[in-house]
This record gives structure tokens, C-alpha cells and sequence, in this order.
């Protein structure tokens, strides 16, 4: 059962990998729905706090993936669930890159780069809103994603401010 | 392109990103690269995470891969690679199970739920901060619309609303350019 679960981690993640425009946030709202709707591996409180743990460490947004996999299988898991959302967007990154290295001035690399861009911020934007609908539970969660947000958009200064103060407001109208 | 980088430069380099990037390593990279090891210019270092940015997967992970292999072939992509996950993995897997073993403690749970409502903020302020400063054409305005509402309130399968958008738009910013 356990091989077969690991198969079942690298087939989802491998799948999603490719399609990852704009990073694991364009395909957030994808793995929800496969882990939580189609899968059925946890519920969606348990989905909202493995992205929050992943995002409270450093490092890409894709961690959420390596987390579910470590959710579900241990280290094996988180191996094979980090392997299979990398490697195969890598592996293509490694040879666009030679390629385009070699017609980086050609209309044709704008021209794709032009059209990709508007989706993958659509991508970002949408979810955002998935992400929020799953972890805002009353007008608490509503406010401080809309303060987060508004502090990033209208600040440069470092974002984990943000989420500091964020979950420092939830905690004390937690415990008051 | 000139400087020499060693496979050794290169993997703590990218090291040091990974451990430094609470709350998005892009800020971060392009400080390490470009101002404190002077890797690559400014310019360089937008024009290889723009390339990054349109190819699925993370864009700072495909500008590792890149830079690294523009520098040291296969083994620096490798590396370059490897550098950067390992850190946040580890310090992942130390939050995750300090987590599970004091999940039930009140406050705990309020300040992991305040930190996802934080996190999700940061993905839509993030989202209009690159729409502020990229400024979009109102055709980009359409298909980006699209794509928001296609996933965002529909809630479509991703790889099919891809395939279809991807190839439109494209097709729209080629005749956008001509006309």
C-alpha cells in the first residue's frame, strides 16, 4: 500500500509540475482540488495549516507540496512528492535555458513571453482567492488577509512583517 | 559571463538564499546574486528570472538551474539546485512536526490559522504588486481576467484552462504586435 501511495504522490505531483506556470502559486488552487476534492487525503482546515506551515519556512512556495507528501508518507513522502513537482519543470528550465540563450533576441521568445505573462498573473491572482476562501473562517482571517495584502502592495519592506503581525493579531483575539 | 564561479560558490550561494527567504526567496536571490557576489549585472539577473518566470515551476528555481548551468554545465544546475531547496526542507520538516506535536495547545492553532490567513494575502498582494509594475495592455487585461475567473470562481481543472488560454494569448500578443 505504501509503494502504491508513493506512486500515487510522484504521479500527481509530476503532472502539475509542467503545467506550474508562475510558480506553485498558479497551481495552488489545482492541488487543492486534487489532494482535498478528488484524493481525499485531508480536509480543508488540515490543507490551510500545511500552507501555512510552508509558508512560514523559507524557501519557494512549492514547499507546500514537499509537506503534503511528508503528510502523507513521511520522509519518503516529502522526497518523493518535492522530485516529482521539480524535477521535471528543471529539467525543461535546463534546456529552455540553452535555447534560449542561443535566440534570446528573436520576436518570437517576446511574442510567447508577452502572452504567458497575463495568465500567469490571472493564475496568481486566482489563487490567492482559493487560499483565502480556505483559511478565512470569520471576518478575523478576512481582515488580516486583506491587511497582508494591502501592506505588500503598498510597502517594500519585508513581508514577513506582515505575517508576523498577522499572527500575533489572531493569537490575542484568540485568547481574549 | 567573464567571472569565474566555482561549483562550490554556486552551492552556497544559492544555500544562503534558501535559509534567508522567509516569505519568498525573490527578493533575496536577487540580493546574494547580484549585489553581495556580483554573479551577474542587474539587467542579466531580470532577463535570466523573466525567462524563469514564463517556464512552469518556480521562477527562482529555474533561474538557479540556469545560471548554474551558464556557470558550471550540468553539475552547477545540479548544485545550484540542491543548494537551494536544502535548507527551507529542513527547516520545514522542523516546523511541520514541531507543529504537530503542539497543535492542540489553543493559541497555537489560532497563530498557524492567522499565519494562513497572512499567507493568502501575501499571494493576492503579491499578484497586484507584478500587475502594478508590469502594467498590462488591455488584451493582457482580458486574458489575465479570464484566467482569474477560469480557476479563481469557476474553479476549472488548471491543465485544461492552460491549454486553451496559453495558446490564444500568445496568438492575441503576436497580433497585438503587428497591428
Amino acid at each position: 500500500m505504501r509503494g502504491g501511495l508513493l506512486g500515487q504522490i510522484a504521479v500527481t505531483f509530476a503532472s502539475l509540475s509542467l503545467v506550474s506556470i508562475g510558480g506553485a502559486n498558479a497551481i495552488l488552487p489545482e492541488i487543492h482540488r486534487q489532494v482535498v476534492e478528488v484524493l481525499g487525503w485531508m480536509d480543508d482546515a488540515t490543507f490551510a495549516h500545511l500552507f501555512a506551515i510552508s509558508q512560514a519556512a523559507p524557501g519557494p512556495n512549492v514547499l507546500l507540496v514537499s509537506l503534503i507528501g511528508w503528510q502523507m508518507a513521511g520522509v519518503a513522502g516529502l522526497l518523493v512528492a518535492t522530485s516529482a513537482i521539480l524535477l521535471p519543470s528543471a529539467v525543461l528550465a535546463f534546456a529552455a535555458g540553452r535555447i534560449v540563450a542561443r535566440w534570446s533576441e528573436t520576436a518570437w521568445v517576446r511574442v510567447a513571453k508577452n502572452g504567458l505573462v497575463p495568465i500567469a498573473l490571472g493564475l496568481i491572482l486566482a489563487s490567492g482567492l482559493v487560499t483565502a476562501r480556505a483559511a478565512d473562517h470569520d471576518a478575523l482571517g478576512f481582515a488580516i488577509s486583506g491587511g497582508t495584502a494591502l501592506f505588500l502592495v503598498l510597502s517594500n519592506r519585508n513581508p514577513l512583517w506582515a505575517l508576523g503581525v498577522g499572527t500575533l493579531v489572531s493569537v490575542v483575539c484568540t485568547l481574549l | 559571463m567573464t567571472r569565474e564561479i566555482s561549483r562550490t560558490e554556486l552551492f552556497l550561494g544559492f544555500l544562503k538564499i534558501g535559509l534567508l527567504g522567509f516569505g519568498g526567496i525573490a527578493p533575496w536571490a536577487r540580493h546574494v546574486i547580484v549585489e553581495e557576489r556580483g554573479w551577474v549585472s542587474d539587467k542579466d539577473y531580470a532577463a535570466v528570472l523573466g525567462i524563469g518566470q514564463v517556464l512552469p515551476g518556480p521562477n527562482t528555481m529555474n533561474m538557479a538551474v540556469m545560471l548554474g548551468d551558464r556557470f558550471q554545465g550540468t553539475a552547477g544546475a545540479v548544485l545550484s539546485l540542491l543548494g537551494l531547496m536544502a535548507m527551507p526542507l529542513l527547516i520545514l520538516v522542523g516546523l511541520a512536526t514541531l507543529y504537530a506535536r503542539f497543535a492542540a495547545v489553543p493559541w497555537v492553532g489560532a497563530a498557524v490559522g492567522g499565519a494562513a490567513s497572512g499567507a493568502a494575502g501575501l499571494v493576492i498582494g503579491t499578484a497586484l504588486k507584478m500587475i502594478r509594475n508590469i502594467r498590462p495592455t488591455p488584451m493582457a487585461w482580458l486574458f489575465g481576467l479570464l484566467a482569474f475567473v477560469a480557476i479563481g470562481v469557476l474553479q476549472l481543472p488548471l491543465v485544461a484552462v492552460v491549454v486553451v488560454l496559453v495558446p490564444l494569448s500568445i496568438a492575441a500578443a503576436a497580433l497585438e504586435r503587428r497591428a
